[in-house]
């Protein structure tokens, strides 16, 4: 829009137009002003920048959903209070933010955003659009594991991020359901398929599943990618180093072929809610899904809710790594208060920061490992320890891997195979294919 | 103006004045000028652009001297390895013909039956045109909720929301399109009801009078006179049909984003252009082969039509 905007004054001067003295004076003048007010508009916010460095700390949240936005400005309140400096927050749409990240980061962006650990902070770091905070963390690093400290790591070694929360995928299911009919969690690969068969004949749909958005499914193949081929394997094939034409991708995909006759029916016209939903109604058995699955159950259904690990396939690998996505915060390259963000981006990584923010939004796991938990439910409480047992932590299919790759090639492949399961050869070709094209760039 | 007045030259000048002052010759510059200006701005620039990128790989990042120029490589790429193509093209084309064929039919039916000044024809004509008000976003949420496997309309009428046998309306890549245009046309008919109503409403009724004194019958009458007069609606309406089917986009990002047998080239150029995706150069070739379809039809229709309507009316 700007753009174009400036193409229309030196065109207009060139189209030929005669205009008197008086005319090119006015629209000089016009335009003149026009500038004046622009460049009024950017010092005064440069200036008002500079001159209240020491108080203000610009923050681009994406937090718009009204539980965590209410949890946050709670934080920042604290924040405030505990520093006597301003965090003066900018809130968009979540999927705004995420959509117009990279237009953001390159314009004029807050001193610190919101943002993901793992590949999607990497790329920014990478491209020179993030400010490194390794000098934080020499300060707060004794609060977090060295999982979360190596999801908080880019390429070149020094830190770019700072957790604040995460919530781990499982497959929940519901207490009371599994009691009555005297199931147990499966363990091993073999016992999920028992458990889904014994769950068929007694009438219930196995594993609900829905991936109509195009996403939900990608947490069921990183989790048998991992549990199948290891950690390693699976970050390397998201890096785009290793083919998916291997023939260990391959047997993930046969491996799932064995348990798509137990997923729910129909899960490409549904959305996490509905499917999530089937579990609520104690139709579906199980359903694998970060612990946002909660959401859709309410009192005395939330305590009804459990989960278990999503189980061992190789012994040798067992299930040594967790499907965790990590949300926490980035300072952008162009920083008008370095001192104040990185103040603040300290208090965040405080216990009393996380605390406050759980307070209201009870969904997810602090990552501080110092946070108070004493006022965790019992399903924060296994989530806690299911991440904390686990060697490796991921962060999603679409935060491991580039952006482009993730919505324009495994969103329609993985629907496919859903459709389609037999033709795996083909289709890991077509995924190959187009890996190669885009990784080039 | 002293200046022009003393010159050699000033007495045919002086006529010609008269004619359009200088003051006219402003504004007319005006008029003209600052509408190009837009349209060269707003148009031009960017499609030049977008050929321009579609020679490119960029991902938006950095100024324009990170573009790598890599040739055609896009344009091989889209209709060799990416999947998604040649659906979106078939589904583009099915749209333009579903598009040409149900709602325009069922519009001018729809349009004859409440041209016959039937009781509580303007209550009709109201609910019918009332899904035109509704962008095609809010038509995609609305028949969601019809569409829904456990939760919706249709499937708890039929009584198939069970395991087993329920009817995937959206996520069945065989069906979905097809319920996505049945929900695209049921605002597509008011359009064209409404369209093809102001043309019958416009038409003389002296030519039916003519007709059913010559003693043509109801269906001979519209076939052979009433049908044929509509002709200049008859144009409006294959452009209208055209360019919707075209640019036929919100309905199925709402529903998808355009995965899963809803892929059209608009929803392709957006996924990789918009978000996070940013694959600037990849997505202006989807979007450059797209402007050329639009070409290819738009450019034949128009000639036809300017050059016949225009040379009928100078005679």
């Amino acid at each position: 829009m700007a753009r174009s905007g400036m193409q229309l004054p030196p065109s207009a001067s060139g189209s030929g137009l005669q205009l008197s003295r008086r005319d090119l004076l006015r629209v000089l003048g016009v335009a003149g002003a026009g500038v004046a007010i622009a460049s009024c508009g950017s010092d005064s916010s440069g200036g008002g920048g500079s001159s209240t460095a020491s108080k203000e700390v610009t923050v681009g949240s994406n937090a718009s959903d009204a539980v965590p936005k209410k949890a946050y400005e709670e934080v920042f309140a604290g924040f405030n209070k505990a520093t006597g400096l301003t965090a003066k927050v900018n809130t968009v749409d979540h999927n705004t933010f995420q959509e117009q990240i990279n237009s953001y980061l390159q314009g004029r962006p807050d001193d610190m955003f919101m943002w993901f650990a793992g590949y999607r902070m990497q790329f920014f770091a990478e491209r020179g659009l993030a400010t490194p905070v390794s000098d934080v963390w020499e300060k707060v690093g004794a609060n977090y594991s060295d999982a979360l400290k190596a999801a908080s790591t880019g390429v070149d070694g020094k830190q770019y991020f700072i957790p604040f929360y995460y919530y781990p995928w499982a497959f929940f299911y519901r207490k009371s359901v599994f009691e009555k009919n005297g199931y147990q969690p499966a363990k091993t690969w073999d016992e999920l398929v028992a458990l889904s068969k014994q769950m068929q004949k007694d009438g219930l749909t196995p594993i609900a599943f829905a991936d109509k958005d195009g996403w939900p499914a990608m947490g069921t193949f990183d989790y048998l990618n991992m549990r199948i081929n290891g950690y390693d394997f699976h970050i390397n094939l998201m890096g785009g180093k290793e083919s998916w034409t291997d023939p260990k991708v391959t047997k993930v995909f046969d491996t799932w072929r064995e348990l798509l006759p137990y997923h729910q029916e129909g899960s490409l016209g549904r959305t996490w809610q509905d499917a999530a939903k089937t579990l609520a109604d104690k139709k579906a058995g199980l359903y694998l899904l970060g612990m946002f699955v909660g959401q859709q159950f309410q009192g005395a259904a939330a305590d009804d809710l459990d989960f278990f690990a999503f189980p061992a396939i190789d012994s040798t690998i067992g299930t040594d790594s967790v499907e965790a996505p990590i949300d926490g915060f980035m300072l952008s390259k162009k920083l008008q208060n370095e001192e104040g963000a990185k103040k603040l981006l300290e208090y965040l990584a405080g216990a009393e920061a996380v605390n406050t923010y759980l307070k209201s939004d009870p969904n997810n796991i602090a990552a501080n490992t110092t946070a108070d938990t004493s006022g965790y439910s019992a399903l924060q409480k296994k989530a806690v320890d299911l991440i904390g047992s686990a060697k490796h932590i991921s962060q999603f299919l679409d935060r491991d891997t580039r952006p482009d790759f993730a919505s324009t090639v495994m969103i329609p492949s993985l629907q496919t195979f859903i459709r389609n399961p037999n033709d795996v050869a083909g289709l890991t070709k077509k995924i190959e294919e187009q890996k190669k094209s885009i990784f080039a760039g | 103006m002293a200046v022009v007045r003393s010159s050699p030259a000033g007495a045919a000048t002086r006529r010609r004045r008269r004619l359009l002052t200088r003051r006219d010759k402003l504004v007319l510059a005006l008029m003209v000028g600052i509408p190009t200006l837009v349209h060269v701005g707003l148009v031009w620039v960017p499609a030049l652009g977008s050929i321009a990128l579609s020679f490119a790989r960029w991902d938006g990042i950095g100024g324009l001297d990170t573009i790598q120029w890599i040739g055609t490589l896009n344009y091989r790429q889209i209709f060799t390895i990416y999947p998604p193509f040649w659906p979106a093209v078939q589904h583009n084309i099915i749209w333009l013909a579903f598009f040409i064929v149900v709602p325009t039919v069922f519009g001018l039916f729809l349009a004859v039956q409440l041209d016959k000044q039937l009781r509580g024809s303007r209550i009709y004509q109201s609910i019918l045109f009332l899904p035109v008000v509704l962008s095609l976003a809010i038509v995609g949420f609305i028949w969601q909720l019809i569409y829904a496997p456990e939760q919706g309309l249709i499937n708890n009428l039929l009584g198939r929301t069970e395991q087993g046998n329920l009817i995937d309306w959206l996520g069945n890549p065989k069906l979905n399109l097809w319920a996505v245009l049945i929900a695209a046309s049921w605002r597509h008919v008011g359009y064209i009801m409404i369209l093809y109503l102001a043309g019958l409403k416009s038409l003389d009724p002296t030519l039916r009078e003519a007709a059913a004194i010559d003693g043509a019958n109801e269906w001979q009458a519209f076939r052979r006179v009433v049908f044929p007069a509509l002709k200049p609606i008859n144009v409006v309406i294959g452009v209208i049909t055209v360019i919707e089917s075209l640019r036929a986009f919100d309905i199925v990002y709402v529903i998808n984003k355009g995965t899963n047998g809803l892929e059209l080239l608009s929803v392709l150029v957006t996924n990789n252009i918009i978000g996070e995706a940013s694959r600037i150069g990849f997505g202006s070739t989807l979007a450059v082969i797209l402007l050329v379809v639009s070409l290819a039809f738009i450019i034949p229709y128009l000639v036809v039509y300017f050059r016949g309507s225009f040379s009928r009316e100078l005679r």
